[in-house]
């Protein structure tokens, strides 16, 4: 198993695991934690617009995505500050014209058949360098913008009409955080795809929020987390021959059963006298 | 000499969807007072509190606090809310849902100084919850949940304290207790609280409103037959010096039969 280490794109494999992982883990558990995993899974979906329109126009990958899901992130941060009970409703429909979009113009892209299928479960074992210091310097960004507004970020989420009663800037932060997450999710699809990235934005966090007593502890719970899951699932797939985002994803899910089992197992034995 | 006027409403009118929820609401109160506003469920309490706080506009009319729109007063209010039992689940200790009374938003990095941590410290040990700080808010009581929402209102050291329906989650016996609380914090904070109980009414509160969309200011601690014939539109026994100790809901065609 270790002369799996030996190999580049193995060791390119393992540090993108570890580098999504910690990103995952800071923003997927403000995302569970503030309930917009519906709203994450909406801008992660509409990004496949963004890849159409990239193609189609001739623009550089990151141009077009980031600029799609910074647009539709801005859409729906719209929506959810001036009519909150519509904000499902609107986020299905971004969700579903996004990837509309995004089929059409890479129909109409003369010469070019991109497979669809490898934004949907990525590749890791094909992550370039370059990628590595992309995702590197998003991730330095995205921990110093968590941890400058940290005290801000907790009491939004937390009670954002007390946050604003102490003139927390609930509207900037939210927006912020919509922001932070397009351009994450982005950047982690062209990796590991996207039902990796929603699964690892929420399958940690969610395990972790039982047992932490703060947003601190639960963002380095969840990274942890995340990273035995990346690295388990990466060396499964490697062992079993399976494709890699899959088998992550299976290991992160038996890790969320027996999370849920012991927490149901812990809730039965302390029997106290019926009153 | 009368006292400094601390929340001044003049003439507010409010819709929500089209609905008109209070109408020409005028209310002032003074420093050192303890005004209880009652009124049925949907009668405008908390909206009149939201008002008051800054967290709606009222379509007309004006609200000062301390002479100022209250966004710019903020800092000198506190504010414990309906509804403690929000975000149950949230991962976060007693200690820093306190600490959150004290932030100063757009200074710089985030962190909490030596001076915030003992007002915290000094907050909690008033409600009696200093030895719980470590504990996770899902953990608590209702009653347990309604002293740490006082203690982080508490924490800025306000002048004027807003509480909305205070005495939900607190049961029975602990109501004393709860009442002798908020007689001592009254010796230097001015204290507004709404209710759709009148269970609040005590003989520490200095003076009532009652509501249903429209405001009856009473300046006294009593409440007469006339305001609660206005806010609840059913007669409604008064026993014992105008404050009710048990509300008997008669109605006209009962009386009748």
């Amino acid at each position: 198993m270790w002369e799996a280490l030996q190999l580049e794109f193995m060791q390119n494999a393992l540090t993108a695991g570890i580098l999504i992982s910690v990103v995952c883990g800071i923003i997927g558990t403000l995302v569970v934690v503030n309930r917009i995993v519906f709203l994450a899974g909406g801008i992660a979906h509409a990004a496949y617009g963004g890849i159409g329109l990239a193609y189609f126009m001739g623009w550089p990958y990151l141009t077009g995505t980031v600029g799609f899901s910074l647009f539709s992130a801005g859409v729906m941060a719209a929506v959810t500050l001036k009519a909150k009970h519509r904000v499902d409703a609107m986020v299905g429909v971004i969700w579903a014209v996004g990837m509309a979009v995004g089929i059409i113009l890479l129909d109409l892209t003369p010469g070019y058949n991109v497979d669809l299928m490898s934004f949907l479960f990525g590749s890791i074992l094909a992550v370039p360098r370059s990628d590595l210091w992309q995702m590197a310097v998003m991730g330095v960004v995205v921990f110093v913008v968590v941890v400058y507004y940290y005290n801000d970020f907790l009491a939004m989420s937390y009670d954002d009409e007390f946050a604003r009663l102490r003139n927390v800037p609930v509207t900037f932060l939210y927006c912020l955080l919509l922001g932070m997450i397009a351009v994450a999710v982005v950047m982690i699809i062209r990796v590991v795809g996207l039902i990796l990235v929603i699964a690892l934005l929420t399958i940690p966090p969610f395990i972790a929020e039982k047992f932490t007593r703060s947003l601190r502890t639960m963002m380095i719970a969840s990274s942890i987390l995340s990273c035995m899951f990346t690295v388990t699932g990466l060396f499964l797939s490697y062992a079993l021959n399976l494709t890699s985002g899959a088998t992550i994803i299976l290991v992160a899910a038996a890790g969320f059963f027996i999370s849920a089992l012991w927490e149901i197992f812990k809730h039965r034995q302390p029997t106290y006298p019926s009153v | 000499m009368k006292a400094e006027t601390i929340v001044d409403v003049q003439d507010v009118w409010f819709s929500f969807n089209g609905q008109l929820v209070l109408r020409q609401a005028t209310l002032t109160v003074p420093r050192g007072d303890f005004l209880v506003v009652i009124g049925p469920n949907g009668g405008g309490k908390t909206t009149l509190l939201k008002l008051m706080l800054g967290l709606l506009k009222p379509n007309r009319g004006t609200v000062r606090i301390f002479g100022q729109p209250p966004e710019q007063a903020a800092h000198r209010c506190g504010y414990v809310p309906q509804n403690v039992y929000i975000n149950k689940t949230f991962p976060v200790s007693v200690l820093d849902v306190v600490l959150m009374g004290r932030l100063r938003s757009g200074k710089g990095w985030s962190y909490h100084a030596r001076q915030d941590r003992i007002a915290a410290e000094k907050a909690l040990e008033k409600m009696k919850m200093w030895t719980h700080r470590e504990r996770r808010i899902g953990d608590l009581s209702g009653g347990q949940l309604q002293r740490v929402f006082i203690a982080r209102a508490l924490v800025s050291n306000p002048e004027i304290l807003f509480l909305d329906e205070a005495m939900a989650g607190i049961d029975t016996q602990s109501r004393g207790e709860f009442y002798d609380i908020l007689k001592e914090l009254n010796r230097t904070v001015t204290i507004v609280a709404v209710s759709h109980d009148m269970m609040i009414l005590s003989s520490h509160v200095k003076s009532v409103a009652c509501i249903n969309r429209e405001l009856f200011h009473h300046d006294s601690g009593e409440i007469t037959q006339e305001m609660m014939d206005f806010a609840y539109h059913c007669p409604v026994d008064l026993v014992a010096h105008g404050i009710p100790h048990r509300v008997l809901s008669r109605h006209e065609h009962e009386k009748e039969r």
